[in-house]
């Protein structure tokens, strides 16, 4: 059996650029490998992913594996898959990071199947356990209630990590690390799925993955209508506006606005809750923020227990009289 | 067209988090004083299948696996309008992680034996994992789309729109398939009273680990590849400064001024 040894970071690569959680994973990637007394390898996989090599080991890598394939453009799992089962057969790492994104939520459990493991999905840390040496893998469950703790039994463990959950390092342009590239072998057969068209859907303003205010209602704004008193307040900020899913299952907003643990994960400096309860599936995507603030009918809600600042009354009669006072207050 | 759906009882992710509590002694957790429900995005799987079999005529065949399941709570994807039920139910399959319950799972359909789609939820409330509906689908050697918000079966294959983060992919896959399903295929359907009565009158099949061919050290917490080695709850120091007023009006306005005071504004 071969012998599994050192740390790799698949680093995903979409429109020919390296993803920001690429950066986070050789961050964390490279204090654990530093900690084993390891090497750290980046894996790029993609078309022209070859260009991305120097930037990955600027981030942190010992060496990077490179598989550069036409057939690879789009992330087509089946295809994959099976060209990560090869790299990993090739470099046996004893711990394999990935992301928790689009394409991640995807790859990596199929991987780990065909690996024979498992992989601990959304990790918000990483360590090595003093004893063991193995890799003690931190995650949400219950929604965000609670966290765990799990090892893996065999190798490589797997992980994905969730997004601004770990530190990129600054990159050095001076490291230095082989690079080593490996055959896609596969055949357009393989790929059983077919991507007939993407569609995305724009948002006008400021994306709310970027914005730094952000101004989020719940299912008690009511209706679309509501939510332009949201969008007002948005605009004075220079924010973005958000919800928790209710609205975006109603319609009121587009689904690409979800925040929380099934939307979008975001930790802007402020962050407005209104006719939110704060579920913990909610809280999973915005309690990064720096500043909460809360405006719910009720007292007992859960938004209460992780804002700064909060009020406690109907949102009809509060925001309007926010807004104007804001609105006051930044012409002075 | 057959399609399975597989649906696991969950405890109740929608209740408040006050009352979420774990035991520390067996690493339970539990909502306290409130009844297991099925698991949310297992419910919209439910809701999925309904509506391809609409459209397309069918059988709903839905597994859940667990130990001691409430009858009542598993029965109400057939009072939803699925067909069958087939229970996963033996102290064996106690604890098992993504691996052990695929692996029950898929012997499960394999033994089923007639299936055109597979339905899982997007990911369970409990775990929030996502790996169940992949796992099946490489031991099966069938081909996965996950988190999807429409599923439309023509003749051997589906068309899916898979949800991204700034919109949606449509994607073609050959069927049979796995499938996990996202809440944007729409608010899964109340069961209705006839469905309520039709359900109580089918009897659920419980397949024991030999049933399905399965050695014990294949299930529960013997077949684990991964272990829990702890869990807890995150402690969050809840020191929220609340605007007052003698109305609405005036706390809104306090609020504002307490922005500025700290500097926020
Ligand atoms: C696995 C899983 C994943 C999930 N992922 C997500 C996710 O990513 N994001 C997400 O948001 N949810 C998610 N959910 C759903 C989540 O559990 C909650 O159902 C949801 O967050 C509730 O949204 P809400 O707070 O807007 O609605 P509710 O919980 O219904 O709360 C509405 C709040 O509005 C207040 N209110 C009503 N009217 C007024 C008024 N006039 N003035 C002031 N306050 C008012 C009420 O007091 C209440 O607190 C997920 C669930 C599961 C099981
Ligand atoms: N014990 C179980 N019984 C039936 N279905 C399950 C079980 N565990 C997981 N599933 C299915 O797999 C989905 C994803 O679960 P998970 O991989 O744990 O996030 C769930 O929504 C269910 O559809």
């Amino acid at each position: 059996m071969a012998e599994y040894k050192g740390i790799a970071v698949y680093c995903e690569v979409k429109d020919e650029k390296m993803l920001p959680i690429a950066a986070e994973g050789l961050g964390i990637g490279r204090k654990l490998a530093d900690e084993l007394g390891q090497e750290l390898a980046a894996v790029l996989v993609g078309s022209n992913a070859g260009n991305l090599a120097q930037q990955a080991i600027a981030h942190g890598a010992d060496r990077a594996y490179v598989v550069d394939d036409p057939l690879l453009k789009d992330c087509q799992t089946d295809a994959y898959v099976s060209v990560m089962e090869k790299v990993i057969g090739q470099i046996t790492p004893q711990v394999l990071i990935m992301g928790q994104t689009d394409s991640g939520r995807d790859l990596a459990p199929r991987l780990a199947f065909r690996l024979g493991v498992t992989v601990t999905m959304d990790c918000v840390d990483l360590a090595i356990d003093s004893e063991s040496k193995r890799l003690l893998q931190t995650k949400p469950v219950y929604g965000g209630n609670a966290q765990a703790v799990f090892t893996s039994e065999s190798n490589p463990q797997m992980v994905t990590i969730r997004t601004k959950a770990m530190t990129a390092l600054e990159p050095d342009a001076s490291r230095k690390g082989d690079i080593t590239s490996i055959a896609a072998d596969l055949q357009a057969s393989d790929i059983r799925t077919k991507i007939l068209d993407k569609v995305v859907e724009e948002v006008a303003g400021i994306k709310i993955e970027d914005a730094e205010v952000v101004v989020a209602g719940g299912r008690g704004i009511g209706s679309a209508e509501g939510f332009q008193q949201l969008e007002e307040l948005a605009k004075m900020l220079k924010g973005a506006v958000g919800a928790s899913r209710p609205p975006c299952d109603n319609g009121w907003l587009p689904d690409t606005l979800q925040v929380g643990l099934t939307g979008k994960i975001i930790a802007p400096e402020l962050y407005f809750a209104i006719a939110i309860s704060g579920s913990s599936q909610h809280m999973s995507g915005c309690s990064g923020s720096k500043t909460i603030i809360a405006i719910n009918k009720d007292a007992e809600a859960n938004i209460f227990r992780q804002a700064r600042f909060g009020v406690v009354g109907d949102w009809k009669k509060v925001l309007p009289a926010f807004n104007e006072k804001v609105k006051e207050l930044l012409a002075s | 067209m057959n399609i399975v759906v597989c649906v696991k009882q969950v405890i109740d992710p929608e209740s408040p988090p006050s009352i979420f509590k774990i035991d520390a002694a067996t690493n339970k957790a539990e909502m306290r004083g409130v009844p297991p429900v099925i698991d949310p995005y297992g419910e919209f799987a439910v809701e999925a299948a309904l509506k391809v079999k609409e459209a397309k005529g069918g059988k709903i065949t839905v597994i859940s696996l667990g130990v001691k399941l409430s009858r009542e709570v598993v029965k109400k994807p057939l009072a939803m309008g699925a067909d069958e039920l087939i229970l996963l139910d033996d102290e064996a399959y106690v604890r098992g992680d993504s691996w052990s319950t695929a692996t029950a799972l898929a012997a499960a359909i394999q033994k089923i034996g007639e299936y055109d789609l597979i339905l899982c939820g997007r990911e369970a409330s409990d775990t929030n994992a996502g790996q169940t509906g992949p796992g099946i689908a490489e031991i099966l050697g069938l081909p996965c789309v996950t988190i999807a918000r429409k599923i439309d079966v023509t003749d051997g294959s589906a068309r899916i729109e898979r949800v991204t983060s700034d919109g949606y992919d449509v994607i073609e896959v050959p069927i049979p398939a796995v499938i996990t399903v996202s809440n944007e295929i729409g608010e899964p359907r109340y069961p209705t009273i006839k469905g309520i009565m039709t359900a109580k009158k089918i009897e659920p099949v419980i397949w024991k680990p030999a049933d399905i061919s399965l050695d014990a050290s294949k299930v529960g917490t013997a077949g684990q590849r991964t272990r829990l080695k702890k869990l807890f709850q995150p402690v969050y120091e809840g020191k929220c400064e609340f605007a007052e007023g003698d109305s609405a009006e005036e706390a809104a306005a306090n609020l504002a001024l307490k922005l500025r005071e700290s500097k926020i504004l």
